[in-house]
């Protein structure tokens, strides 16, 4: 069992790193087929003369072409740079160094996107329990509704009517921005729930619709009957024997989801002014600072193949049909 | 006169659909003492599985308008609240499925799939339960009952899984087995094992068994008594050789023709023309007279009613007995539209 699990392991990081290298290729070519500005200009100050943007591109290491500049890139990334391992380089538009703001920001999303997950979860599996095992009740129809008004509430709305709300209006919460865990856990959460909130009512409204279906299906399955004809009891029979089954495709979901968010909470990053990957990702596009687009790139690109990974180790191990291959 | 094990009177089970109200079961009466088998034979939709769907409330809640009395040791199931049902369920009375791929939860260990009846019954621990889990396995003839115990239902085949829903059912040592087409999904070899395990197990513990089959080849070998239905109605009722050697019934007749048997040879098989009815719109007379060879005119009108033969036998057929036996050559050429 040990040993094919290892290969599989083994096999899956050596596709991942080679996802890594098309994405950050393509994201490279990408960036020079664009009609961008030319990096050079912006660092070279006002009306610069030809032989001053001849070196701002020498430093930056725009003169090699292109396949050069990706090749010295991958280089500073596998072995480092003068801002430590992994080398990232630094941002066009600020100078400052990409490592240790990536990874600044990539804390405060991943603290987003976990709470949100847990929060559209906790809300998800049992609206969409409930519903199926009530179908077409009261209870069944409100939730599809309500459901159906998350799913198509803009994020930005949504976001900006939730502070109007707790923050201007009632003045419970303290506003936007980030405050670290670690400097007042009572703060962290004051600040992060509205983005939570904001970020978890369309995925738990889709959360519940998918688990619904997949648990009707389940319910009319022949191991159920089997499970009621045991004389189990019915929160057996459901909690246990039909959710088990119901909840194993919705890893896979969660897992596609998650690695979205990575790089996608934009809007609900800007709304409540969180600096995150995703926030930085728009800046850096908008911007044409490269470096800041890859590292992000980077990172999404990782954490989807590890969270796919991860999602398939978890399926396996919930559903014995499946086997490592 | 003892109480006996099961007794069902008068059942009626009907559904409401958009269609019209289906009489799926209608004044169904049958006994089943301890230590006998009832075979219970029809064609699909004749109700036979329907009867003892209700007897354990396992059809759809609110689905089923159920009439009638099912007495466990006298007592009334029917009137059982469902959450006293489910002590009856698994621990009084097994239940044995038609198909052991889908009947088995497909992420559950077998063995675990045994010891949570003894754990919600019995209230076992965890070791205890997976003993006698274990010992269950091992009691229908499952090799290495260990090892089988950890492994899942993908993992086993066919028979294997057959012998686990007879563990799980079995392991609290019920009154009554219910099989429900227990070796449909089976193959030949093995379906003559199963029957096997299932005819020993009421021998050797007592039980009494209910054995539903839409094939009176499977119920002849293991059935002490057998029930005929037809259009959810019994059309015969009696011992095994009543029912095998001197069946009364034009439709029994016809089952029994229609079986493949070595010694006839070729060619002198005996289909029973046509199909059953809708269950919504039952003809006025008998059910079965569109399609009986010995139909009178009384057939189309009046519905029979069970008439006792013999002490031991009744059926429900107006063509008076002389009338009725049918031979491979009282079936004219062409009959039937299938």
């Amino acid at each position: 069992m040990n040993h094919p699990m290892g290969r599989y392991l083994l096999k899956r990081l050596a596709w991942t790193i080679l996802v890594i290298l098309i994405v950050t290729f393509v994201t490279f070519v990408i960036f020079y087929v664009l009609p961008s500005g030319d990096p050079a200009l912006r660092f070279a100050g006002k009306q610069p003369t030809p032989q001053i943007l001849a070196q701002v591109r020498a430093d930056l290491g725009l003169d090699h072409n292109v396949v050069v500049q990706y090749l010295l890139y991958l280089k500073r990334l596998v072995l480092g740079d003068t801002y430590g391992w992994p080398g990232l380089g630094y941002s066009y538009s600020s100078g400052a160094a990409i490592a240790p703001q990536l990874w600044q920001r990539a804390l405060v999303t991943i603290q987003l996107i976990l709470g949100g997950a847990i929060l559209w979860l906790a809300i998800g599996i049992p609206v969409g329990v409930m519903s199926a095992v009530k179908a077409r009740s009261r209870f069944d129809r409100i939730s599809l509704v309500t459901g159906l008004v998350c799913m198509s509430t803009p994020v930005f709305w949504l976001g900006l009517l939730l502070l109007w709300l707790f923050w201007s209006t009632l003045g419970w919460l303290p506003g936007t921005g980030y405050v670290a865990f670690t400097t007042s856990p009572l703060n962290w959460a004051a600040h992060m729930v509205l983005p939570w909130i904001t970020l978890a009512l369309l995925f738990a409204a889709i959360y519940a619709r998918v688990i619904r279906s997949n648990m009707i299906d389940t319910l009319g399955a022949d191991y159920i009957r089997t499970a009621r004809a045991k004389g189990l009891t019915e929160r057996r029979v459901i909690g246990v024997h039909a959710l088990r089954a119901s909840l194993v495709p919705v890893i896979t979901l969660l897992a596609i989801d998650i690695g979205t968010l990575i790089g996608g909470t934009v809007i609900t990053e800007t709304v409540f002014n969180l600096q995150g990957l995703g926030s930085w990702i728009l800046q850096g596009a908008l911007n044409q600072d490269l470096p800041v687009t890859l590292a992000v790139t980077i990172v999404v690109t990782v954490v989807v193949t590890l969270l796919s990974l991860i999602a398939d180790i978890v399926y396996a191990y919930l559903d014995p049909r499946v086997r490592y291959k | 006169m003892s109480t006996p094990l099961l007794e069902i009177r008068g059942l009626s089970v009907r559904f409401r659909t958009p269609d019209g109200v289906v009489c799926a079961v209608d004044q169904l009466s049958c006994v089943v003492e301890r230590g006998q088998t009832l075979g219970v034979v029809g064609e699909s939709g004749s109700g036979k599985s329907v009867t003892f769907l209700a007897a354990l409330q396992l059809l759809p809640p609110g689905a089923a308008e159920i009439e009638g009395q099912i007495l466990l040791n006298g007592e009334n199931l029917l009137t059982r609240a469902p959450a006293q049902m489910q002590a009856v369920r698994g621990a009084r009375i097994g239940m044995i499925f038609q198909d052991p791929m889908s009947a088995l939860h497909p992420l559950m260990r077998v063995g675990d799939q045994i010891a949570e009846i003894v754990r919600t019954h019995a209230g076992a621990s965890r070791a205890k339960a997976h003993a006698r889990a274990v010992a269950a396995l091992r009691s229908v003839g499952i090799p290495n009952p260990d090892t089988r115990a950890r492994q899942y239902p993908h993992e086993l085949s066919g028979g294997m899984r057959q012998r686990v829903i007879i563990a799980m059912a079995i392991v609290l040592e019920p009154e009554l087995i219910i099989a429900d087409e227990p070796t449909t999904a089976l193959d030949t070899t093995v379906e003559a094992q199963i029957l096997e395990l299932i005819d020993e197990l009421k021998v050797r513990r007592g039980i009494g068994v209910v054995l539903v089959s839409h094939s009176l080849a499977t119920i002849s070998s293991v059935a002490d008594t057998v029930i005929v239905m037809y259009a959810g109605r019994v059309v015969e009722y009696g011992t095994a050789s009543d029912i095998f050697s001197d069946p009364t019934h034009p439709y029994t007749q016809g089952l029994l023709s229609s079986i493949p048997t070595i010694d006839h040879g070729r060619g002198h098989l005996v289909p029973i023309p046509g199909s059953p009815p809708s269950l919504i719109d039952l003809p006025a007379g008998c059910s079965f007279a569109p399609r009986c060879v010995a139909r009178i005119e009384m057939c189309t009108t009046e519905r029979p009613t069970l008439t006792a033969r013999t002490p031991t036998h009744v059926d429900a057929c107006l063509v008076p007995p002389s009338a009725r036996r049918i031979t491979p050559a009282s079936v004219p050429a062409g009959t039937g539209d299938q």
